[in-house]
């Protein structure tokens, strides 16, 4: 009885493109962002630009850009640029490729297009992944990054989360993760975690990677619709009635 | 008394043949008045490729084919130059998004208008010409996405092409030198990503809008096949020699048209301005990482117009030491269809008035090749190239067994052929709605369960 049921949803989804990737990779949580909330994207572009940004580039976006959410360049300048930037900079790090490749192994990726390439609820599910695993050499691993090379920068933050050995770890899923030490976003009471401050922060950077990932989309849609109202509303009964007059005599 | 206006068309047509062109393509080029919903994609396919073309300018005044990294990044200049034009450019994403969506909208009408083609029987005589200047279209639009696919240098771009260009290299001799000769390099790079872009902004489009004409004219020599299958020139009005069941194609099919590019025009802006990825098949999600020709990534997939015959290759098991098989059976997919006016032996054009055999396979054809379509997408396991080598069966039998089941399948037609063509009825109209629907749905259906 339930596996039919289960055939049909998967075609659903199937027929459905936007949730074919789902099907593939484990299920993550889904990403709490809304992308029209210019208030969230504030809070997250302030987050990335003075934690992301010392290693990761996003040498596509200007900070000049940032008036899109709702910033003005005064703002800009005063809390985001650095002290010798100029308004229409790119966001680079001071730090040269080749330095960082020797320094940290790793090329930290250019972030400009990350949530086009991972999705919101990967990147969301990645702030908050991170645990404590002394067999990495930087002491911290990811629940959906298995040994990954950047450590938890924002460790003060979010404090020291342990795999839950308590939990069963299903194959293709990410272990489960339990709070053992808080941090200042965080409180620990009798075993009981409450970790809503820092969800909330690593949200509203998810949220600002999402726009940042294509800062034009909120414009997009709105054109959009303005488009589709056009072609709708106008073109489409005009095309029709046009078609039905000059083919009234063909029998 | 002349006006001034005839008189500069007289000043013209003594000079060039504007006049009688209009009249031989546009006023007087007589088309069957049976045409139906499949006949809008030829208009629709056209005004893709004019969308391509300008968007595809306007890309080019922005776009660098740089295969280099930009100075202090781990960015190459052609990756950060289209995301240059997403940002920076004025208006750059919307024609970025216009070329990106036509690409993949490009091959749904033109598929489209190829299975028109197949269930009207319209490659058949006289018409043969004219199916295969489309075939060599199709070849074109193939290469001209290939080529385009590199181009914004992310790890699919680079990938994907390594993988087709290895297919070269399995060819016995040459190949290994024809890969190279292909890349002009040993992996693919620099110089790959400038002659891809040359190809494909010059080489392939110049060919393409060659054969564009020589497809147009070759239907205006022939005329229109229609979804009835006869030939409306056999029955012409003896004084005015106009095909009956004829109707001069301006006005009538030009405002037709429009209907149909407005339609159309509703379906490609909602794709642009809400969901240009297509949750990934549209623009691939691994194609937002820059190039990394050391990091193969775990699965590599064609865009979606690609799976069908990337499926078949993947199908065909390597054998006598060499995987060579796979791709000539990835060839002959294509190849196969050049043929199809001379596989096909029977005399009825249309599927409206054929018998039971034809219907039963071209409805497998339509479930191998979506099946397959879906299985191109999918990483391979087991159960999946079992499938997929059994869809590969269905749809070279398809093909190759015509000549015989076309043959014999001529008896137990239950409508003969009309002499006039008839009107589309409601009852027509909803049953080949449900069986397409019913044909989709469970090609779907059997690719996920597996």
């Amino acid at each position: 009885m339930k596996k039919p049921i289960r055939h049909l949803l998967a075609m659903l989804a199937l027929l459905s493109p936007l949730s074919a990737f789902a099907a593939e990779g484990p299920v993550l949580e889904k990403a709490p962002i809304d992308i029209h909330d210019t208030e969230s994207l504030q809070r997250g572009a302030q987050v990335f630009v003075n934690y992301c940004l010392s290693c990761h580039s996003a040498t596509s976006m200007r900070y000049s850009r940032l008036t899109d959410i709702g910033l003005s360049e005064e703002q800009i300048k005063a809390s985001l640029l650095p002290p010798d930037g100029k308004i229409g900079d790119l966001m680079r790090v001071s730090m040269d490729a080749k330095d960082a490749k020797l320094w940290l192994a790793n090329n930290p990726p250019d972030l400009s297009v990350e949530a086009r390439s991972r999705g919101a609820d990967w990147i969301y599910a990645y702030l908050r992944g991170f645990y404590r695993d002394p067999s990495r050499p930087t002491g911290w691993n990811n629940a959906v990054f298995d040994k990954v090379a950047m450590p938890h920068v924002l460790w003060q933050w979010q404090g020291d989360q342990v795999i839950d050995t308590a939990r069963p770890v299903h194959a293709g899923e990410p272990p489960v993760l339990k709070l053992v030490k808080a941090g200042t976003l965080t409180s620990l009471e009798n075993g009981r975690a409450t970790t809503v401050d820092y969800d909330r922060r690593m949200a509203d950077l998810t949220n600002f990677l999402v726009y940042m990932g294509e800062p034009a989309q909120v414009k997009r849609q709105q054109i959009g619709y303005a488009v589709l109202m056009f072609l709708g509303l106008l073109l489409l009964p005009l095309a029709y009635f046009l078609k039905k007059e000059y083919w009234r005599d063909v029998h | 008394m002349m006006s001034k206006g005839k008189t500069l068309l007289n000043w013209i047509d003594e000079r060039f043949p504007l006049s009688s062109s209009i009249k031989e393509h546009l006023t007087e080029y007589y088309a069957p008045k049976n045409f139906n919903f499949w006949y809008f994609f030829g208009s629709l396919a056209l005004l893709v490729l004019v969308m391509q073309i300008i968007t595809g300018i306007f890309l080019t005044m922005s776009y660098k084919p740089d295969a280099s990294l930009v100075p202090g990044t781990s960015v190459s200049v052609a990756f950060a130059s289209v995301e240059y034009i997403m940002r920076d450019v004025g208006g750059g994403w919307i024609i970025r998004y216009m070329h990106s969506t036509g690409a993949s909208m490009f091959f749904v009408v033109v598929y489209l208008h190829m299975f028109r083609g197949l269930i009207y029987g319209s490659y058949k005589q006289p018409r043969e010409l004219l199916w295969l200047f489309g075939m060599l279209i199709f070849l074109c639009l193939m290469a001209e996405a290939f080529l385009g696919y590199l181009l914004p240098w992310g790890q699919m771009s680079f990938w994907g092409a390594q993988v087709i260009v290895n297919l070269f290299s399995s060819i016995p001799v040459i190949g290994p030198d024809l890969s190279v000769f292909i890349r002009g390099d040993f992996v693919v790079s620099d110089a790959t990503l400038n002659r891809f872009f040359a190809l494909h902004v010059i080489a392939v489009p110049l060919v393409l809008l060659a054969l564009v004409v020589a497809h147009i004219l070759a239907l205006h020599e022939v005329g229109s096949n229609n979804p009835d299958g006869i030939e409306i020139k056999n029955n012409k009005d003896p004084v005015t020699h106009i095909p009956r069941d004829g109707i001069p194609f301006h006005p009538y099919y030009t405002v037709k048209d429009i209907l149909g590019v407005a339609v159309f025009l509703i379906v490609f802006s909602a794709i642009v301005f809400f969901a240009p990825d297509m949750g990934g098949y549209f623009l691939e999600a691994n194609n937002f990482i820059p190039a990394d020709p050391l990091k193969t990534p775990p699965h590599i997939a064609p865009v979606w117009y690609f799976t069908p015959f990337y499926a078949i290759l993947r199908a065909v098991p390597s054998f006598l030491n060499t995987q060579v098989w796979g791709v000539l059976a990835m060839g002959a997919a294509v190849v196969v269809l050049f043929l199809l006016p001379w596989l096909d032996r029977s005399p009825i054009k249309s599927v409206r008035y054929r018998g039971p055999v034809f219907k039963v396979m071209l409805a497998l054809f339509v479930v191998a090749f979506i099946g397959l379509g879906v299985l191109g997408a999918l990483p391979t396991t087991n159960v999946r190239t079992v499938v997929a080598q059994i869809l590969s069966v269905i749809y070279f039998a398809f093909f190759l067994g015509m000549p015989i089941y076309t043959r014999y399948d001529k008896g137990s037609v239950p409508v003969p052929v009309p002499e006039r063509v008839t009107e589309s009825t409601l009852k027509r109209k909803v049953t080949f709605l449900v069986l397409v629907l019913v044909v989709i749905a469970g090609a779907v259906a059997f690719a996920t369960t597996i």
